[in-house]
């Protein structure tokens, strides 16, 4: 587990470079496939709409793996996370032309613990709003 | 109707190997739009330390969703699917998900609470490789929200 980032480098509020990833309906259908998860609220708008959401939404896993990527191409090594946890406080809108939605990522350094390990604070809104709540990962730097 | 409190401490038996494949990484990873070499190139994982190429960190929610599902569809606790959010999601890993991993899954119901009409499920899986070695655990919370008045 080979960090590029050493823990002496940082501290606590030390801001990660933040991401912006991009999502349409096609990235929903290409994730549905990779990850099993096949419920029309991802790609059916007819069904979405009936089950009372505004429109098609993003699967709240590939939110959660986006957002990591603010972490993991930091630290460069994927295997250098600990633990990642996320809550999911509002849905992703993805509209069906060919722009979609758009996730963006930001995180900082919120405690420096034992081990070589931190804590970073991810903060992740779509179209303006919060969509993951208490999002944090813990990292092991070198 | 209240979920049946007397779940809460059940584990079910363990999953089937899940056998984890190199493509089917690249497959996640690229669905998800990421290029680090760690998931696709063997020798780029290798200068990290890795035997293989390693997955994702979210990558093995799949295998541990598909385990609650015993849980999920458990018909004596009554849980009603159709209502079902999926409401917070943690991961604690003891190293990562790497190609030729023969992962099992134990699910366990760790908590049942009813709050404002909805209930609360939190399900904790136990992810274990071929070896009986121990490689992630990952906290799934479902929220079955009430029923609207009919």
């Amino acid at each position: 587990m080979t960090a590029k980032i050493s823990y002496a480098d940082v501290e606590v509020g030390t801001e990660l470079p933040a991401q912006t990833f991009p999502v349409t309906r096609a990235t929903l259908v290409q994730y549905a496939g990779a990850s099993g998860d096949f419920n029309p609220i991802h790609w059916n708008e007819r069904f979405a709409k009936e089950v009372g959401l505004p429109d098609v939404i993003a699967h709240g896993m590939f939110t959660m793996a986006e957002a990591i990527r603010v972490v993991t191409d930091w630290v460069g090594d994927p295997g250098a996370v600990v633990e990642y946890g996320v809550r999911f406080t509002r849905p992703v809108v993805v509209p069906d032309d060919d722009k979609g939605a758009v996730i963006e990522v930001s995180g900082k350094v919120a405690a420096k613990l034992d081990d070589h390990t931190v804590r970073v604070d991810l903060a992740a809104t779509s179209a303006g709003q919060k969509v993951l709540g208490v999002s944090r990962a813990v990292v092991r730097l070198a | 109707m209240a979920l049946d409190q007397s779940f809460v401490g059940r584990t079910y038996p363990p999953t089937e190997p899940y056998e984890v494949g190199r493509e089917k990484i690249r497959e996640f990873a690229e669905a998800v739009g990421d290029a680090n070499p760690a998931y696709t190139d063997a020798e780029a994982a290798q200068a990290l330390g890795h035997p293989d190429v390693i997955a994702p960190p979210t990558f093995v929610f799949a295998i541990t969703f598909k385990a609650a599902g015993q849980v999920v569809a458990d018909p004596q606790l009554g849980l009603d699917y159709s209502r079902v959010v999926h409401g917070d999601q943690k991961f604690a890993y003891n190293r990562p998900v790497r190609a030729g991993d023969r992962l099992t899954v134990t699910s366990t119901i760790e908590k049942i609470r009813s709050m404002a009409g909805n209930e609360v499920l939190d399900i904790r899986g136990e992810v274990h490789d071929q070896d009986g070695e121990h490689v992630v655990t990952a906290w799934t919370k479902l929220v079955a929200r009430a029923a609207e008045e009919a």
